[in-house]
């Protein structure tokens, strides 16, 4: 059984803090497939978020296959993250190596990488919504 | 639980009470669907009291409509049983137990469910056979919370519950209240002015400000509709006639906008931002109270305050 921290200072929307530490720990191998997530209750009693926030984060990763609800029996791991083939994440990270010197040649420093990387990722994720 | 088509436990129509000369809440027209916990938020005087009165049948409207658990609130003990409410003085008998109150409620209460009392302070460590005047703040509030919800109540009004408290017995009381509606069948009604504690545990607002609710919803929705665009100063006509203009702060070179969105905003000289609660509440409020910067523009909404 993991247990969920909630930071309510964090950028990142409360259901998906859940959804990420439940897509990490089974990356970890800290759950894995037959595992028992906390109840509803469970989470909200030991972190005062709304009921509603965990059920969505929940029912997020049902739609991502990763768990399953059993009637009166809790909620279920029934797989793992799918993660791109092996090398993906080293090739890359190559490539975007090779940007950051260029971004740093043109005489952009950390802050504004990140901020034209936060709007790229915001532009492109609003393409695909499009 | 999460979907909308709920029933609404609380809904108000026009609803507004004046006292002699001044208006308290004027035309409020409020839904909470059942299963939302929902945050009561505005500046002090705002009406967030006499909002909860009347919805707790504690005060008579001096016009329009109001049906809470679908009848109106009054002081027959049908209508009374399905509310449990807070008053902001925590209503406990200083000189009296936890045990003592455990006991009068269950005189007082059809449907007391002692067992869930009793398991609930003893998790918590509230010893039952102290006087209630020697338990700390946050012991008190979990104590009267405890019994509140002893009656199982279908709908919860709490009159700013934790403004007294310090943060471990904020966090305490607010996860106390979110197992209770996790367990089902009950909506609560929270009113107060600390917008990060019920960031966490509230997915429904109700904004109130110069006697007048600004905004009611979901606060996903409410947050998902609104936008701060940042850009240079300039002509912004355009943008008000599209969308809703919230707050617009001008300095000589910037322009910043909190807006209600009414589709897309296509104007590349503005960069868009997501917004938080405590800043859509914040530009809410700061129409009326004047402690945010003081839109300097004629069209900027508010004004007429």
């Amino acid at each position: 059984m993991i247990s969920f921290r909630v930071d309510g200072r964090s950028v990142v929307p409360p259901y998906l803090q859940i959804v990420q530490q439940v897509r990490q720990a089974l990356r970890m191998g800290v759950l894995d497939v037959g595992d028992k997530l906390p109840t509803v209750r469970e989470v909200v009693a030991a972190t005062a978020v709304n009921p509603n926030t965990v059920l969505k984060a929940y029912r997020e990763l049902e739609r991502d296959g990763l768990v399953e609800p059993r009637a009166g029996h809790g909620t279920f791991v029934v797989g793992r993250p799918s993660g791109p083939p092996p090398g993906t994440h080293s090739r890359l990270a190559r490539s975007l190596a090779q940007w950051v010197r260029g971004a740093r040649a043109a005489g952009l420093d950390d802050e504004s990488i990140e901020s034209l990387l936060r709007i790229t990722l915001r532009a492109a994720a609003e393409e695909e919504t499009a | 639980m999460m979907a909308s088509s709920n029933p609404a436990v609380i809904k108000t129509c026009g609803l507004s009470k004046r006292y002699r000369k001044v208006t308290a809440l004027r035309e409020a027209t409020i839904t909470v669907p059942e299963g939302r916990i929902s945050a009561l938020i505005g500046p002090n005087g705002a009406g967030k009291t006499t909002l909860l009165r009347l919805l707790a049948g504690l005060a008579a409207p001096s016009s329009g409509e109001v049906a809470v658990l679908g009848s109106r609130p009054g002081q027959d003990p049908a209508f009374l049983a399905g509310i449990g409410f807070l008053a902001q003085e925590i209503p406990l008998y200083r000189r009296f137990t936890a045990e003592d109150h455990i006991r009068a409620g269950a005189r007082l209460n059809p449907r007391w469910d002692e067992a869930s009392v009793r398991h609930r302070l003893t998790s918590l460590g509230v010893p039952p056979d102290q006087k209630v005047g020697t338990l700390s703040g946050g012991q008190r509030a979990q104590l009267a919370l405890a019994l509140t919800l002893a009656k199982r109540p279908r709908l919860l009004l709490l009159d700013e519950p934790v403004a007294a408290l310090d943060p471990l017995a904020r966090r305490q009381f607010l996860a106390h209240l979110a197992e209770a509606v996790a367990a089902g069948g009950l909506t609560v009604v929270l009113s107060s002015h600390l917008v990060a504690d019920l960031e966490r545990t509230c997915d429904h607002l109700i904004l109130l400000a110069a006697s007048e609710v600004q905004l009611c919803g979901d606060i996903d929705t409410l947050l998902a509709e609104h936008q701060v665009l940042v850009g240079p100063r300039k002509d912004t006509t355009a943008i008000e006639r599209d969308h809703t203009l919230v707050q617009a702060v001008r300095t000589a070179r910037q322009t910043t906008l909190l807006i209600r969105r009414n589709g897309p905003v296509i104007d590349p000289a503005f960069e868009t931002a997501d917004v938080g609660l405590e800043e859509l509440v914040i530009g809410y409020m700061g129409q009326h109270t004047g402690l945010a910067p003081v839109p300097a523009h004629p069209t900027a909404i508010g004004e007429d305050q």
